[in-house]
């Protein structure tokens, strides 16, 4: 009777580590998109991703501030503000680095001074300690799922992550904008003689992948905690992990690769939980070795 | 003059200006510490140009084999009880060593090898800083080196790497590997089809490599004495590392020296009282760079017709 009970409560710790894993997971799915996007479309390795997330959860502490208690207005903010961005940043970068003769290199440095610009201009504006945004919802009391409880901010963070995500795959594969996308991540030079607008259309894909990243960055209070201006770089290399466990240039892979994150942190995190830190690194290094196409890849990473 | 004899001569000119330079400074100049850090970033700049002026694998993780070479040097001198410029090889050892257990990383390509590079250089930190290791490595709480310190020793030391890291990149420009080196950068099939050993020249750059981070970070390590891991892994070294690099212009030996002192010095201007305004800078220097000028300030000369030695 004993060890069954010893049992039955090792049982819900570990479903407990999986299903918050996955809410987890669905979040880092949310926030790696961009960076898959934009590799796939254009072949930039946008180092500045992280620092774009951070732009988002700003931009959500400036709503916050004036006294607005739940993330709606600043997902609404950052559509405009990161969108209108993304599509005005583009045109001076986009087509000197893909015209360039090494444009994965080029881009690599190039965000990293992005990166360095925006980190520098948000400790400017915000100063350089963390600061907290009290959403509503973080003050709610913990679901029961299960017989255990979950916190109801990851609930939500994971509910418009898929939200989103599924608005991403909608424009995808329905929309004539989409197909040209991923007619774009098949041969960009075929679908540039078939008449497509391929600039026009990366343009669109850039302020796509900061608007996901920048939502992400909204959501991150409920998730990662208070938020600061030097958190971009982290949050970059989680999410290179992220799209290189599932697969660089394959958007569906950011899904799978965020599940298996997120899962692997928890049940690390719960078993051996001062090697947790180390993850994300590993998860990258051994899936760059060992299957260097990624989880889903089809041949598509010339690695 | 041939034209490789006067390029030579050129190249130990800059050696035994650096020597004298940094040599003779702390008689006039009484801060030190930037002097030392200056001749660090020369060398470690010039590392890194070997690894990326040379093979075109850009370490973003560099910083893991000067973190290395610090640790190895500090354990060899608090556990062996070694005196500190017999654990200067000792660090630049365990850095080859940790160099040896990551060359499956050249598989890689690209951006994959420096987001893959900056991995391995995490997962190194966070062994050494773990808690659970704080019996080896005193896990995040750092390393105390009282009683080895020698701030003039170590600095001589450092003179030293200069001279000989600057020595060597000059004799690697103009002998046979530099150049299958480069044929290699543009093209590894068509180099491997005239003979040369790709596998081996590239495992033998990035122990090179490896070896000089190792040393810097070693006598930074005896230098400074006092520090955490979260100091000797800091990010921040690869990328000045590789900025600097860039900056003055990679593949030659002029142009890492160039980048070191031009924007070091004006780190030390502006960087410490406002380090967010110098990182602004910076970032737009990069992004500048990389649009308009992606073979570093010294291809300006190289326009004109001069030989950028």
């Amino acid at each position: 009777m004993q060890t069954f009970r010893v049992e039955g409560r090792l049982l819900r710790i570990l479903f407990y580590a999986i299903i918050s894993g996955m809410l987890f997971g669905l979040f880092f799915a949310l926030m790696s998109l961009g960076l898959n996007l934009l590799f796939g479309v254009m072949r930039m390795v946008n180092l500045a991703h992280g620092d774009f997330v951070m732009v988002g959860a700003f931009i959500a502490y400036v709503a916050y501030t004036h006294g607005i208690l739940s993330p709606w207005l600043g997902l609404a903010l950052v559509i405009v503000i990161l969108g209108g961005l993304g599509f005005v940043l583009y045109f001076p970068i986009g087509p000197r680095l893909t015209g360039s003769y090494d444009p994965e290199m080029l881009s690599l440095i190039l965000f990293f001074g992005v990166s360095q610009i925006l980190e520098a201009l948000a400790v400017m504006v915000f100063g350089n300690n963390p600061v907290a945004v009290g959403y509503h919802v973080l003050t709610v009391k913990p679901v029961n799922l299960l017989g255990q409880a979950y916190q109801p901010s990851w609930i939500l963070a994971a509910g418009v992550s898929v939200i989103v995500i599924l608005a991403v795959y909608g424009y995808l594969y329905h929309t004539r904008l989409g197909y040209a996308t991923r007619a774009i991540m098949g041969d960009r030079e075929e679908s540039e003689s078939t008449g497509i607008n391929v600039h026009r259309v990366s343009a669109i894909v850039f302020a796509l992948g900061l608007v996901t990243a920048g939502l992400a960055g909204v959501l991150s209070p409920l998730v990662i905690g208070s938020i600061y201006p030097t958190m971009g770089l982290g949050l970059t290399i989680t999410a290179f992990a992220v799209v290189i466990i599932g697969s660089l240039g394959n958007p569906l892979g950011s899904i799978l690769g965020g599940l298996i994150y997120g899962i692997s942190l928890m049940l690390m995190e719960t078993y051996l939980s001062t090697w947790s830190t180390m993850v994300p690194y590993v998860l990258l290094l051994l899936i760059l070795l060992l299957r260097p196409t990624g989880l889903l890849g089809k041949g598509v990473r010339r690695a | 003059m041939p034209k490789i004899a006067r390029s030579l001569w050129m190249n130990g000119f800059i050696g035994v200006v650096l020597l004298v330079v940094f040599g003779v400074a702390p008689g006039f100049y009484a801060n030190t510490s930037i002097l030392f850090q200056m001749m660090m970033y020369i060398v470690l700049a010039q590392g890194v140009n070997v690894l990326y002026g040379f093979t075109g694998y850009l370490p973003f993780g560099y910083v893991g084999f000067f973190g290395a070479g610090a640790y190895g040097a500090s354990l060899a001198i608090q556990m062996g009880h070694l005196p500190g410029s017999v654990a200067m090889g000792v660090g630049a050892m365990v850095s080859v060593v940790l160099g040896l257990v990551l060359l499956p990383l050249l598989r890689l390509a690209g951006a994959y090898f420096a987001i893959g590079s900056m991995a391995a250089a995490e997962i190194v930190y966070y062994v050494v800083s773990n808690p659970a290791l704080d019996k080896v490595t005193n896990g995040p709480y750092g390393i105390q080196l009282v009683q080895s310190y020698h701030p003039v020793e170590s600095y001589a030391f450092m003179v030293g790497a200069l001279g000989l890291v600057t020595l060597g990149v000059m004799i690697l420009r103009h002998s046979r590997i530099g150049m299958a080196l480069l044929a290699l950068r543009e093209d590894s099939v068509s180099a491997a089809m005239i003979g040369i050993n790709v596998v081996t020249a590239r495992a033998g750059v990035w122990l090179a490599s490896a070896l000089v981070a190792g040393l810097a970070g070693a006598i930074f390590a005896w230098h400074t004495s006092v520090f955490y891991p979260t100091t000797v892994f800091d990010l921040n070294i690869s990328v000045f590392a590789i900025v600097f690099t860039l900056f003055g212009g990679a593949g030659t030996v002029l142009g890492p020296t160039v980048g070191v002192v031009v924007l070091f010095g004006l780190y030390n201007v502006i960087g410490i009282s406002s380090p967010q305004y110098f990182q602004l800078l910076f970032g737009v220097l990069i992004v500048t760079l990389v649009l308009f000028l992606p073979n570093g300030v010294v291809s300006l000369l190289r326009r004109r017709g001069w030989d950028v030695p």
